[in-house]
């Protein structure tokens, strides 16, 4: 068992400090681990999100460290006993309590992509076939478990503040997921260049950089996103066709 | 009277995991104006940590499957203790749950020919779970969630529902409080559905989340309705055992699906030992045959006996711990390196591979994993109409793991996610029917909610009373050494004088703090909903007197013929908790005649 210091942000809205907490921690302990304890035996309102405590919902972000990481998969272990080890919430959300911020915005931002549209199905029976190679591609960005890390290290929205512009890396790979899905038929590549904002990205790399589900959002999800709204808006054959068609 | 803010809805769906999604997705088709309200944000239910897959009869690996199958492996499964309409629905509706699913954006898993690949899985005879490697629940929750929203429905997140007010003998909404204010809301609604899943947050050792409280349970009792075979609690065989902080993370049975085997401090594979009689002849008797199966020989080959059911598993696990024969940490071990190559396993089982590198620094493509059971899933819950799935109190409705009967003495592995889409559907349509039915919803009085409102703010004027993560402590400590996974009278009854002390001393709990984001606070509300159904769950292990499935009496080691078809109902009469024996609807002829081990797998 070895003592440790936590240093917690501890405040609502506009104020709040670091405060520091000593717990004895076990082997193997992850960091809401020394959440949980310290509202066990120091701070019962100490407020924190977390679910599953497996990395498989995404509600315990935070920035450990100043490096955003869900709690829940990072481990004590990873870090020198004798330094204390700073817990602050979100940066790029308003914050409502301590550890826990408001990201309604994600869940707005989500509800506005254009929804999925399946081409009508194959066969008779309403079934369609797809193949393991092209259902690979979108399962990649599925894995995504709206930690929204990606969003709060995206210099577009943690420095700038563009959230009215911008929909953030989370949910151009959610849009990413329906552009490879197999069946879909929707046009998403105007939305995207307009309320979506892509050209914002400026291909940094940052949001892959945190991604809990090493998922390459950079290289897999928006440079192919950005690619197709070029194609779709900047294409010269097209831009004659669209003139001569009054399309 | 504080001040409450008021909200109107036709049909209120509470909780948004599978089933209250797929709830909210068919109230809302149906015409109706649904308000969806969350516990935690959207998306991150307990759903989202299904690993397996979604059990349905589409026969697209092995084409002798059929709802038949489906349903007589569901019903022995169960101990032939379900109730055998909602098995039979389920057994049927599944497949087009699954295809609908996919129509709404799902990416299963393939097989070669492009249909939907299905794994094999405890209990079932075919390979029949649907699943997107080991995080089918993720890609479940995201394609209802994103159906959801755009289905014209109001979603309410972070909102805690503590009590269900009942207004001339009908379900007439919900009072809930915001997380983030601590304010009042009051949904007023014609239908109410629960679906706000299971109970295992009061056991020690789970692989369920902070919110399985058994909200909906304790409801639905406040609310005056009937709950059922409260006894059969399923620990799941595999859960992770070390480090201690992540003792109880589920590890998911894909792992014996694709092959994982378990052994002993000696290395011997045991489950061998632990045939049932009931499944005598179904699975391989040597490692060769069952290392043939595994390998895709199914034809000449049968099961191996990893694949048995969870109850049998759990049993034997416990039963090799105790002769001395434990991992170092007080498991088994689970190898699947030994069967399967090092891309394979990334391929079918990643979030397992990271789970256990990250977690506990096992690589599991090279060695064992040491796993031990873990309090997962509550069969029992409200009782309900298999139809329509309403509960014995007009205007409730319940559907996925907090209605009862669906599963009978234990569950199938995958046959909860099926549960959520089938059932889910048809609360949502009968909550839908029933609010076209009653064209006003009942206008709730201060009265109804006074008392509970004086109670949940009731800690903030003891801010030096009991610490509520104390309480809760403690109550997980009883349940877990007294109401685990063997039972006997002695142990019951003392739990049952545990739980009756902590309900003083949850009376007297204090937190500090303001009421906005405070998770003492929260935990001291939610210990009200965990007291009643520790509560249920002893007296009803209690009024079982044998062992069946999940529920393994020491005092009482043999299944007993006479109680097969009884259940135990559990009802609130007064300011007290009472249970009956009921028996439950004879198994019509022409089922019994689908469920007999002699009649063959696969005919029509």
């Amino acid at each position: 068992m070895t003592t440790r210091v936590f240093r917690v942000f501890r405040g609502q809205r506009d104020v709040g400090q670091l405060v520091d907490y000593s717990l004895d921690c076990d082997e193997g302990m992850v960091v809401l681990d020394a959440v949980h304890r310290i509202q066990a035996e120091h701070a019962p309102d100490l407020a924190c999100r977390w679910n599953c405590k497996a990395g498989k919902c995404g509600s315990c972000s935070a920035e450990v460290n100043g490096t955003p990481r869900l709690m829940c998969m990072t481990r004590l272990s990873d870090y020198p006993a004798e330094q204390p080890i700073t817990l602050a919430p979100m940066k790029a959300f308003p914050l409502i309590k301590d550890l826990v911020t408001d990201v309604s915005w994600n869940f707005a931002v989500n509800q506005r992509l254009p929804e999925f549209q399946p081409r009508p199905p194959d066969f008779p029976d309403g079934t369609w076939r797809m193949y393991q190679y092209e259902v690979e591609r979108p399962q990649e960005f599925r894995k995504c478990i709206e930690c929204f890390l990606c969003q709060d290290v995206c210099h577009v929205l943690r420095t700038h503040q563009k959230h009215a512009e911008f929909i953030g890396p989370a949910f151009l790979t959610r849009a990413a997921v329906y552009d490879t899905h197999p069946l879909d038929t929707a046009e998403r590549a105007s939305y995207l260049k307009e309320a979506g904002g892509i050209g914002y990205c400026n291909i940094t790399k940052c949001c892959t950089e945190v991604c809990p589900e090493s998922i390459g959002i950079t290289d897999n999800a928006i440079i192919p996103l950005k690619e197709r709204v070029v194609d779709r808006h900047y294409d010269p054959l097209r831009r004659v066709l669209k003139v001569l068609t009054g399309g | 009277m504080v001040e409450i803010q008021r909200q109107e809805h036709d049909v209120l769906v509470i909780g948004a995991g599978g089933a209250g999604l797929r709830a909210a997705i068919e109230a809302a088709h149906q015409g109706t104006r649904v308000g969806l309200i969350c516990k935690s944000l959207l998306g991150k239910a307990h759903t989202v940590m299904a690993e397996g897959g979604a059990a349905a009869a589409l026969a697209n690996v092995f084409p002798e499957d059929n709802w038949r199958v489906h349903f007589r492996d569901t019903m022995r499964g169960g101990k032939m203790h379900n109730n055998v309409q909602m098995a039979l629905i389920h057994a049927k509706e599944a497949p087009d749950r699954i295809r609908e699913l996919e129509a709404w954006g799902a990416l299963f898993d393939r097989t070669p020919d492009g249909r939907i690949n299905q794994r094999p899985f405890g209990g079932h005879t075919y390979s029949r779970l649907a699943h997107v490697g080991d995080r089918t629940g993720l890609e479940m929750i995201r394609v209802l969630q994103d159906k959801a929203v755009h289905s014209g429905l109001d979603v309410y997140m972070e909102c805690t529902v503590i009590r269900l007010p009942v207004v001339d003998g009908r379900v007439a909404g919900a009072l809930a409080y915001w997380r983030e204010s601590g304010r009042f809301v009051l949904f007023q609604a014609k239908a109410v559905v629960i679906a706000t899943g299971g109970i295992g947050r009061a056991w020690s050792v789970t692989s369920n989340s902070w919110e399985y409280t058994g909200d909906g349970h304790a409801l639905a009792y406040d609310a005056g309705a009937e709950l059922i075979d409260m006894e059969f609690l399923q620990f799941h065989p595999t859960g992770m055992v070390w480090p201690p902080s992540v003792r109880g993370i589920l590890v998911t049975e894909g792992v014996r699906g694709e092959g994982g085997i378990l052994t002993n401090a000696q290395g011997r594979r045991f489950m061998f030992e632990y045939m049932p009689d009931m499944f005598k002849g179904d699975f391989a008797d040597t490692e060769a045959e069952a290392d043939a199966w595994v390998t895709g020989d199914h034809k000449k080959n049968r099961r191996p006996p990893e694949l048995l059911t969870r109850d049998v598993v759990a049993r034997a696990i416990v039963a090799e711990v105790k002769a001395g024969r434990g991992s170092p940490h007080g498991g088994v071990f689970l190898n699947i390196a030994a069967k399967r190559d090092p891309e394979y396993i990334k391929r079918k089982l990643p979030s397992m591979y990271h789970q256990f590198k990250e977690l506990a620094g096992v690589d599991i493509t090279r060695e064992a994993m040491e796993v031990g059971p873990t309090a997962h899933y509550a069969m029992g819950g409200v009782k309900v109409h298999p139809e329509t799935q309403a509960a014995t109190v007009p205007g409730l409705f319940a559907a996925g793991e907090v209605a009862g009967g669906m599963h009978g003495a234990n569950r199938l592995g995958g046959n909860s996610l099926s549960d959520l889409l089938v059932f889910g559907r048809r609360a949502g349509l009968g909550a839908a029917q029933f609010a076209k039915a009653h064209y006003t919803a009942p206008v709730i009085g201060d009265s109804e909610i006074g008392t509970t409102i004086a109670r949940t703010l009731g800690p903030f004027e003891r801010a030096a009373g009991e610490n509520p993560f104390q309480i809760q402590e403690d109550l997980r400590r009883t349940m877990h050494d007294n109401v685990g996974i063997v039972r006997d009278q002695a142990g019951l009854e003392r739990a049952l004088q545990d739980v009756a002390q902590l309900s003083r001393r949850a009376a007297a709990v204090g937190v500090g703090g303001s009421r906005e984001y405070n998770p003492g606070w929260h935990t001291a509300v939610d210990l009200h909903s965990q007291i009643i159904v520790a509560e249920m769950v002893a007296r009803a292990c209690l009024e079982r007197k044998e062992s069946r499935g999940a529920h393994t009496r020491l005092d009482y080691p043999d299944s007993v013929a006479a109680l097969e078809r009884v259940e135990v109902v559990v009802r609130k009469d007064g300011d007290r908790m009472t249970t009956r024996q009921d028996k439950q609807p004879e198994i019509p002829a022409e089922l019994q005649a689908l469920i007999k081990p002699d009649v063959k797998e696969g005919a029509a």
